[in-house]
């Protein structure tokens, strides 16, 4: 296997600009790869033309002095992302064999960077799950193990897809997605880096919604500094998103110099869980020795409505998801189910969207279509909106005191076994976003940085979060975290 | 907050989402289950809270009210599962 597939995106970048490398040979490595991994169910859409003929337009550009950080670049791409004339289905059979007409800004972004698509990656369906076994292409596999075990793992969710792909270097970053949680876990569970930027930093347009004041993209990544260069090329202001922030964006790269002396980390005491595994709580103490050491003043602090943030999460989330999924009526696009003699337009949707949807769909949608029904909508989804806002608030406050950023578990446990939690009822699953789903509650920049392996060899994360608009400031922390934990393992290949 | 399988019913036709019969059971429960999970949101004082609305505080841009786009049938009749002359075509809606 080729070693070029290996390449951080900075260190392609400078190979790129130097003629070390073109980017043909770095696409046709990727390609090569995605090929032989099948077994990892990673990528679900391959797109070797789009790639190669994107590569050869790089090379061109880099040739003419032309190149931007991410030309060149081989990436993989969430099924979320509607990409022109490539199939993007959001993992749904509900869209089984649409393919859009118009590009999502996002990727458009990106390709006028001069990145390359590679193909499209498995997740979730719609991105509801943290496993990616809801996907109707089956299941993304972790390219991690535990130890000689050849137990199945999660790659995490909804992510699932972009965290195996990176991990297992078949490309070199992926777009991500995250509602709850669904770009930092899988980063977690695969060893990666994953960011999920301030609420409005990158555009929803063009992305399937799940839940449009949840939602938000962010690349997932090999280090910090690939965060920062692949970050920066997704985000920006886009008039199609009311939503996106008219702000300008920085160049975060040039603010990596991991110098976080004085800068005041919180810890918040409502993260420590009752039965968290030890093994999570040594992580997180050393990565907050880590930020001491490199100069930076820990203090405790309290979120106190940090227990409320899943509940109030699967109110809100499923509320929005059950108006956004309204429009897969068999319609306009997508799959529609075959009728019988005498069926009307009521049969059709029902049955279309009882034959599209998978069962975790089914019930987020009926759980959103309650919370939001006549009687109950005052006493969950307005009740949901006000917690939300007192866990804005707990943040608010925080910062306020002159906390820069806050450290935190990424989730409470290594990956798990594929199939293991099929017996579980949906809130044990539900539980993985515990650490992660506060942040998009509060809108807030959040960063996934892997800093050890646990007692099977299993990576797993710490999460950091920064202040609004201060993703430059969090990935510079990251960046020291990042250097002081030194994670250098990589999984061995099996696939 | 228990859902019985009437209620199940009622939701699922709210959502338009075919459930059969046999399958009501099961959706009472799960669906029960959740919103067991999200009582808790009771045990919080939310007097005088304003339900959020935006979570990053901005004004709404606003824009000329012209046509920007346009054009387009083909385009988007293109993923139609059923497309006839110029128009989606669906089931008889009225008798």
């Amino acid at each position: 296997m080729s070693e070029l597939t290996k390449l951080t995106i900075a260190d392609a970048r400078d190979k790129l600009a130097a003629k070390e490398i073109t980017a043909v040979e770095l696409t046709q490595s990727c390609l090569d790869a995605i090929e032989a991994a099948d077994a990892l169910g990673a990528f679900v859409h391959k797109t070797p033309e789009v790639a190669l003929d994107q590569a050869k337009a790089a090379d061109a550009r880099i040739a003419s002095g032309t190149a931007a950080p991410m030309t060149g670049i081989p990436l993989g791409i969430k099924d979320l992302f509607c990409t022109k004339g490539v199939n993007s289905q959001a993992a749904s059979a509900i869209l089984d064999g649409f393919k859009p007409e118009y590009e999502s800004t996002i990727t458009q972004q990106l390709f006028d960077a001069g990145a390359v698509m590679l193909g499209k990656l498995n997740m979730d369906e719609f991105a509801m799950g943290s496993s990616n076994e809801t996907s109707t292409y089956g299941n993304a596999v972790n390219p991690w193990r535990r130890g000689n075990d050849d137990t199945a793992l999660t790659p995490g969710g909804s992510s699932g897809g972009s965290a195996s792909a990176v991990s297992a270097d078949l490309c070199l970053g992926a777009t991500g997605t995250d509602t709850g949680g669904s770009i930092r876990q899988p980063a977690a569970f695969t060893g990666i880096v994953g960011l999920k930027p301030t609420y409005g930093r990158c555009s929803r347009w063009g992305v399937v919604a799940f839940a449009s004041s949840l939602d938000q993209a962010g690349p997932m990544v090999k280090s910090v500094r690939d965060a920062a260069i692949m970050g920066a090329a997704m985000m920006g202001h886009d008039p199609k998103d009311s939503t996106s922030a008219d702000l300008p964006v920085p160049d975060f790269e040039a603010m990596l110099t991991g110098d976080i002396k004085g800068k005041v980390i919180g810890i918040p005491k409502e993260y420590r869980m009752d039965g968290m595994p030890d093994e999570i709580e040594t992580l997180w103490a050393d990565g907050a020795a880590m930020l001491k050491d490199a100069g930076a003043e820990l203090r405790d602090i309290s979120l106190p409505h940090t227990k409320y943030a899943l509940p109030a999460y699967y109110v809100i989330a499923p509320a929005e998801a059950s108006s956004n999924l309204a429009r897969y009526d068999g319609v306009r696009f997508g799959h529609r189910a075959k009728l019988s003699q005498g069926d009307g337009i009521n049969e059709m949707y029902e049955k279309t969207r009882a034959e599209g949807f998978g069962p975790e769909v089914q019930r987020r949608v009926m759980i959103g279509t309650y919370v939001l029904s006549a009687g109950f909508y005052d006493a969950y989804y307005n009740r949901a909106r006000k917690v939300r806002a007192l866990i804005k608030k707990d943040f608010e406050d925080v910062f306020a005191s002159g906390v820069d950023a806050i450290l935190t578990p990424a989730t409470p446990s290594a990956a798990f076994g594929l199939g293991e939690m099929a017996d579980a009822d949906p809130v044990q699953m539900y539980l993985n976003d515990v650490f992660t789903v506060t942040v998009n509650l509060a809108g807030l920049p959040g960063i996934s940085v892997p800093t050890g392996v646990d007692r099977q060899g299993l990576p797993l994360g710490l999460q950091l979060i920064g202040q609004p608009w201060e993703e430059g400031d969090l990935l510079n922390t990251a960046y020291a975290l990042e250097n002081a934990a030194g994670f250098m393992e990589k999984p061995q290949r099996w696939w | 907050m228990s859902i019985d399988t009437e209620t199940a019913r009622r939701v699922a036709k709210l959502a338009r989402i075919a459930v059969p019969d046999e399958n009501l059971p099961k959706l009472a429960e799960d669906l029960s289950g959740i919103l067991d999970f999200m009582e808790q949101l009771n045990e919080v004082d939310v007097d005088g809270v304003e339900p959020m609305t935006s979570v990053t505080p901005m004004r709404l841009k606003r824009r000329e009210d012209v046509v920007t786009d346009g054009d387009q049938q083909p385009a988007v009749l293109a993923n139609a599962p059923d497309a006839r002359e110029g128009f989606f075509a669906v089931p008889k809606v009225v008798e």
